[in-house]
């Protein structure tokens, strides 16, 4: 995608651009940034703003299947969607929206600075935004590696285990996922020496914001670290290996104002049904009066099922763990408190939500890899001073494509962290 | 009349024939001026040959399931050169998956590019009187897109075929071992170098006007190509989700389309429709465009009813949206929806017939000259009433229950998209064929092909509706020995289309041969590219040229010292335009 775009912005722009030297007739009724094709410089930024405003509405087309298919699968089980939606850490979600909105604004400043030809503060705008997309991915990369460690994974491979939420060992995603920006970012800091070195002025100018911008990504890791240990999600199941050990002594955490609302319901918590559940949704809600309505709906609604189809589950899931083929036909209206948390994680049911979370989340973060390859190319080209009053259409361009970005995470945030 | 009649304050305005220099196939030479070429009208060609390989490609399968279905039993794929080809495969197997790649391959490939991508980029901008695209390097990676995504498919053909249908239903298409991967990236490729087609005509045509080209003096070919670029924009990215969720349901198992996974397969029919039911009005607008052009210029008259036709294709681009329910009749949709969907169904009706009463009242007492593109469009209004009213019994809920997965389907969408679509682009390309090659084609083997293409044609599908009005199922390797007289009348109409296509491709290819030099104006339109020489310059035109209406014939004469149409025009100034010295952008990358 990211070529794409550049192509498509960068067809708006000095196309032939040597071609006019060559010939002799670049003079000033036909400026170098302007391509042969176009009669002025005002048709070829309409054409370019036009062509991505088109490029946008095939994006949000894009994203607009998956926000059906979240749309049905939401309103054909409401309750796995609000139980799952316990597992997404809200602080990450939180700080990733600041962040993106924060360079939203920094873009649209950007292109501020282009058209009054501020280039130098076009060029940390440009930086500040890059740094932000990869702050961002380094918090997603906390948030992807701790959900597959847990197996929270979508449906065909979903193997969560409510009574060992801390699976020990497996493999160390997080590793994987840094692998490669680490060396990109080893790549860039070996390129800014040679060009410190070698004296090469426009290779250090453009090697140094790089830098940062790739320090920014393990700065976001950093940050996902810190936030992920402290969030919500960490402290609930904190607060069941303390319940099950402690065998019902659970208000131990009580006092510490910073908890969030989830292990507020522990501390009500039954441990044997805590022990059994081992998961915050439904097994913290049991006793809580607050969440009542909530597990009289769930009881009530005839496809919430009961002891029967617990046992069915169970014995669908070994079948899973050994190859086989789960059909999730029971529907039975006895159902009971107690099965709630395991329907709601059985694998076809959770791993529907979290399919949906990592294919949206994913292709979003697909588009914000793209964003960057398209900045990054942006900024090159401001250290060279490409842009002026007259031609800043790229950096406008690549700032449309960014505010989509941005304000497709400003849905998937609620959608998928807030509901619960 | 000869230019010595002209009136004083006119001129004669010919073009005359190009000097070598000047035109567009000539002005640079050798293959990566081609690979890497910025101009519209290369790219047009090099989509003219991808598309017809495609097309011989996608004929050469159909041909080999009417060859399979000339008895009960099977002929073709009983045979034992593919039982020693195949050898772990049934012949109902093969026949699945040549009825598959069939489909798939005259879909993706070649109709939905073949007018658009292949004509359009010829035309689009000479006709609006553009030097080229807005975006011309988006225009060559589409084209380059495509060339991917082509080769996806035929490595999908190579690795184990696809036997899922074009229409990768789930769940049989997150459950069968062939190689449905390959062919939905081929899709979802195919998909964006579409979008970035329409993107580009969308853009070219809202900013690239010159002045005097007003909305309304867009030739109807602009109106039905933009109407396309609109369908091809909103409804392609919806493809694109559906078969990457696709490819993700098969190797992650999201469980979004698979039942074994809790996921709902009748929600990919949705999908896949609300994209694939406005994708065969991306496959049949530009066609409605191509005959507009191609029965006023051949009857010399005026358009009848310009501005309805012209509305009439963005109301169906639009109406092309809320109808797909109508493939899923049968699906198990609530009984409501049905009924909306068909009443839905109906309303596309309107805007059709509107164009085709058009199209005859242009022709009424119009001089028709009966030309190659003149036959082929009038076999296109024969055969596209025909697919169009059979289309009805489709959408009405209580005949499709009968008639739903029949082979009236396939008789109907057939007479839709090759007696329409694919009569029209024959049309469009011979009418079109000098401007782009500057030769003129043996007249009497154009009208060989187009008689040979409408029997053939008519023969192949005509049994094909009594065939599914008797309870003949598609998709069917072998039949009841009660349906084979029909099947045979089937395959020896198929065999005749084939021929027919084939001298199609003899006779133009033979015009590059021996053809005569064609004048700038072959058949006396009122285009703008009628006003550029045979073939046009690189930037199209000489000099900027007046914009008039498209449809005003009454100042195009035939002259006959010069045995060509001039244009009689008030004279003006004459300001060359630069020419560059050098040429295609391809030498200052």
């Amino acid at each position: 995608m990211a070529t794409t775009d550049a192509g498509l912005a960068s067809d708006a722009h000095e196309q032939p651009g040597h071609g006019h030297s060559d010939h002799g007739h670049g003079d000033h009724d036909h400026p170098s940034y302007l391509a042969h094709h176009f009669d002025t410089p005002e048709q070829q930024f309409d054409s370019g703003k036009l062509g991505m405003w088109l490029f946008l509405v095939t994006e949000v087309l894009f994203f607009s299947g998956m926000f059906c298919a979240y749309a049905i699968f939401r309103a054909w089980r409401p309750e796995v969607f609000e139980g799952c939606s316990q597992f997404l850490n809200t602080k990450l979600g939180a700080i990733n929206t600041g962040v993106l909105l924060f360079s939203s604004f920094t873009m649209a400043w950007g292109v501020r600075c282009a058209q009054k030809e501020q280039h130098k503060l076009l060029t940390a705008m440009l930086a500040t935004t890059l740094s932000c997309a990869t702050v961002f991915l380094g918090v997603k990369a906390i948030e992807y590696s701790h959900k597959w460690h847990l197996g929270l994974l979508p449906a065909g491979l979903f193997s969560y285990d409510p009574s060992n939420p801390h699976p020990v060992g497996g493999p160390n995603y997080l590793a994987y996922i840094c692998a490669p920006f680490a060396l990109i970012t080893i790549g860039v800091a070996i390129w800014l020496v040679v060009s410190f070195l070698r004296g090469a002025k426009f290779q250090l100018e453009c090697a140094k914001p790089l830098m940062v911008v790739c320090l920014c990504f393990f700065v976001g890791v950093g940050l996902g670290t810190i936030l992920e240990s402290g969030g919500d999600e960490g402290h609930h199941e904190d607060d069941h290996a303390v319940v099950a050990s402690a065998d019902g002594t659970a208000a131990e955490h009580g006092d510490d104002p910073s908890h969030a609302d989830g292990e507020e319901h522990a501390e009500h918590v039954e441990p044997a049904a805590e022990a059994v559940a081992g998961l915050p949704a439904a097994g913290a809600m049991s006793n809580d009066s607050a969440d009542l309505a909530v597990l009289e709906r769930l009881a009530s609604d005839a496809t919430n099922t009961g002891l029967q189809d617990e046992l069915a589950a169970r014995k669908a899931q070994s079948e899973r763990s050994g190859g086989g083929i789960l059909y999730d036909v029971s529907d039975d209206a006895s159902a009971t408190v107690a099965s709630a948390p395991e329907n709601v994680l059985r694998p076809s049911r959770a791993g529907v939500f979290f399919s949906i979370y990592y294919c949206m989340t994913g292709i979003h973060a697909i588009h914000i890899l793209a964003g960057i390859g398209v900045l990054v190319w942006l900024l090159v080209r401001s250290i060279r001073m490409d842009f002026n009053r007259n031609y800043f259409g790229p950096v406008d361009y690549v700032g449309l494509y960014w505010h989509i970005v941005d304000m497709i995470w400003i849905y998937l945030f609620p959608l998928m962290y807030l509901i619960r | 009349m000869s230019a010595g009649s002209v009136p004083s304050g006119y001129e004669v305005n010919d073009p005359g024939y190009p000097t070598p220099q000047e035109n567009y196939l000539t002005n640079s030479k050798g293959i990566l001026s081609w690979a890497f070429t910025l101009d519209h009208k290369r790219i047009g060609m090099m989509y003219l040959i991808g598309v017809s390989s495609a097309f011989l490609l996608g004929g050469l399968l159909a041909i080999g399931i009417r060859l399979h279905l000339f008895a009960p039993d099977g002929v073709l794929f009983n045979n034992a050169l593919f039982q020693w080809l195949a050898p772990d495969k049934a012949p109902n197997d093969i026949y699945n998956q040549v009825f598959t790649l069939h489909g798939a391959i005259m879909v993706f490939l070649f109709i939905i590019p073949s007018i658009p991508a292949a004509l359009g980029n010829f035309l689009v901008p000479v006709m609006l009187g553009a030097k080229d695209v807005a975006f011309p390097r988006l225009n060559l990676s589409s084209f380059y897109l495509w060339v991917g995504g082509a080769l996806f498919f035929i490595m999908a053909l190579l690795a184990s075929g696809l036997d899922t249908g074009w229409t990768f239903y789930t769940p049989y298409s997150t459950t069968t071992d062939s190689s449905v991967i390959l062919a939905t990236t081929g899709a979802f490729i195919l998909g964006f170098s579409s979008i970035f087609t329409g993107l580009n005509f969308i853009v070219t045509i809202n900013t690239m006007r010159p002045p005097g080209m007003t909305w309304f003096r867009m030739p109807l070919f602009l109106w039905a190509t933009y109407s396309t670029s609109i369908i091809q924009v909103l409804a392609t990215p919806v493809l694109g989700i559906t078969l990457l969720l696709l490819i993700a349901e098969r190797t992650l198992h999201i469980g979004i389309f698979d039942p074994e996974y809790n996921g709902d397969p009748v929600t990919f029919q949705h999908f896949f429709w609300f994209y694939s039911h406005p994708a065969v009005y991306i496959m049949i607008l530009p066609a409605f465009g191509i005959i507009s052009e191609l029965i006023s210029v051949h009857s010399h008259k005026r358009i009848f009813g310009y501005r309805f036709i012209a509305y009439s294709s963005i109301a169906i681009a639009l109406l092309s949206f809320i109808v797909w329910g109508h493939h899923m009749f049968t699906s198990g949709m609530s009984p409501i929806t049905t009924i909306i969907f068909s009443a839905l169904t109906f309303t596309v009706s309107v805007p059709s017939a509107i164009k085709v009463f058009n199209w005859v009242a242009t022709m009424f007492k119009g001089s028709i000259s009966l030309t190659t593109p003149m036959v082929y469009a009038i076999a296109f209004i024969f055969l596209f009433t025909i697919g169009g009213l059979t289309g009805l019994h489709l959408g009405t809920l209580a005949t499709d229950m009968h008639l739903h997965d029949t082979y009236f389907v396939v008789a109907h969408f057939h007479y839709v998209m090759v007696g329409g679509t694919v009569v029209a682009f024959l049309g469009g390309v011979f009418h079109w064929w000098p401007k782009m090659v500057g030769k003129m084609y043996s007249e009497v083997g154009g009208l060989l092909s187009a008689a040979l293409v409408f029997i053939g044609f008519n023969l192949t599908f005509l049994p094909q509706f009594i065939l599914g009005s008797r309870g003949m199922p598609r998709r069917y390797a072998t039949y009841d020995p009660e349906f084979a007289p029909l099947h045979q009348m089937s395959t020896y109409g198929a065999l005749i289309l084939g021929v027919g296509l084939f001298v199609a491709l003899f006779v133009l290819l033979m015009s590059l041969l021996n053809g005569k030099k064609a004048p700038a104006n072959p058949w006396g339109g009122a285009t703008l590219e009628w006003n550029c020489t045979s073939p046009p310059p690189f930037y199209n035109f000489e000099r900027p040229p007046v914009v008039g209406d498209p449809y005003e014939f009454g100042d195009i004469r035939w002259d006959t010292e010069l045995d060509r149409y001039v244009k009689v025009e008030p004279k003006r100034e004459r300001v060359p335009v630069e020419t560059p010295a050098e040429t295609p952008a391809h030498a200052s990358e």
